[in-house]
């Protein structure tokens, strides 16, 4: 792959785990414990489709081809996606989803800190803007993980057990292949060790004031970065992509 | 029926610095640092503010209607109380 092409992935690995993780938070709509926290979760649903939609367009202008970010998040079929595994999990239960957030909004944290030094510009602009929205993201999921681990029995059993079940997606967060290895060397995106160091400095921290243990689990699922998904991402694409390709022209 | 809301929390929002915080509304939240996100994401979405404040509602003493008579109608018939004579000057806005 050439420097282009890897661009292009990479922006698309990059796009396509916020909007898929942006997805799975609006589906809280309506649905969220108290009214406060589903306008939160919304606020936050809408700050990663807004980051996906940037990175999504930009990933068509490096392309060239022509596609928008309509073209991209609505056209491809699950095997053109490259979001990671953690983000097209279901939502579960509220502690499930807590324990989702709070694993990816760390790990998201810590790239865009990285990020922000990029030598493309447009990348560094981007990651900028959005390391401000994760900074509260992530301040309001630790308040989360704090208080449901920390707390009632049952919640913290409900915490614990959504932890354990998304421990397993964790460790592809910060595989790397010849498309990072090709953009470290230009100086455009980060050494994903460094990332893992931070990440699992500040989970540990967090894990063990929430009261919740580390899983000791090595069972590891990999593959979003190839193109292979767990079952849930083509449901969530049927119901994404519907109106898109049912009404292809519509224009409101 | 028993509240199984969490406790109700008033919010003060500041828009633009040297100004007095003003009251928004109110959200549900079981600490103060709960009902200072709470309060950002229902009451700061379109960038209304720049610092907020949240007083626990219970906090708040209020004057009882019972009260107008005796609290503010004598102030009714003084009207050399009020600085009407003054000029504001140009360029003060949020006097």
């Amino acid at each position: 792959m050439n420097l282009q092409q890897s661009k292009f992935e990479y922006l698309l690995r990059l796009g396509d785990s916020s909007l898929i993780i942006g997805h799975r938070l609006s589906e809280w709509c309506g649905h969220g414990p108290i009214l406060e926290e589903d306008i939160a979760l919304i606020n936050i649903a809408l700050d990663f489709v807004g980051n996906a939609t940037e990175l999504l367009t930009y990933a068509g202008q490096v392309e060239g081809k022509g596609r928008d970010a309509d073209d991209l998040a609505y056209m491809r079929d699950e095997r053109e996606y490259r979001n990671l595994l953690i983000t097209e999990q279901p939502n579960g239960d509220y502690a499930a989803t807590i324990a989702r957030q709070f694993l990816f909004d760390t790990y998201m944290f810590f790239l865009y800190e990285e990020l922000k030094l990029s030598k493309d510009e447009t990348i560094a602009a981007i990651a900028v803007k959005t390391h401000k929205e994760i900074t509260y993201h992530l301040r309001h999921t630790t308040e989360w993980m704090y208080r449901l681990g920390d707390g009632p029995a049952e919640s913290h059993q409900r915490l614990q057990n959504g932890i354990n079940d998304l421990w397993m997606f964790t460790s592809e967060m910060f595989d790397m292949d010849e498309v990072d290895a090709l953009l470290i060397k230009e100086g455009i995106a980060p050494d994903f060790n460094n990332v893992k160091a931070e990440w699992e400095k500040r989970v540990k921290e967090v894990l063990v004031e929430a009261t919740i243990e580390i899983p000791t689990t090595t069972f590891k699922q990999r593959g979003s970065k190839e193109g292979k998904h767990s079952e849930h991402l083509g449901f969530l694409l049927a119901e994404m992509q519907y109106v898109h390709r049912a009404h292809p022209d519509a224009k409101w | 029926m028993a509240d199984t809301q969490l406790p109700v929390w008033e919010v003060f929002i500041q828009a633009n610095p040297g100004i007095a915080h003003k009251h928004a509304g109110n959200v549900h939240a079981a600490d103060a640092e709960m009902a200072l996100q709470n309060a950002r994401d229902v009451y700061s979405r379109r960038s209304e503010g720049m610092n907020i404040w949240v007083v626990p509602a219970n906090a708040i003493t209020a004057s009882s209607p019972e009260d107008q008579g005796a609290f503010f109608e004598p102030s009714n018939d003084k009207p050399y109380r009020h600085p009407t004579f003054y000029k504001i000057p140009e360029g003060v806005k949020y006097l």
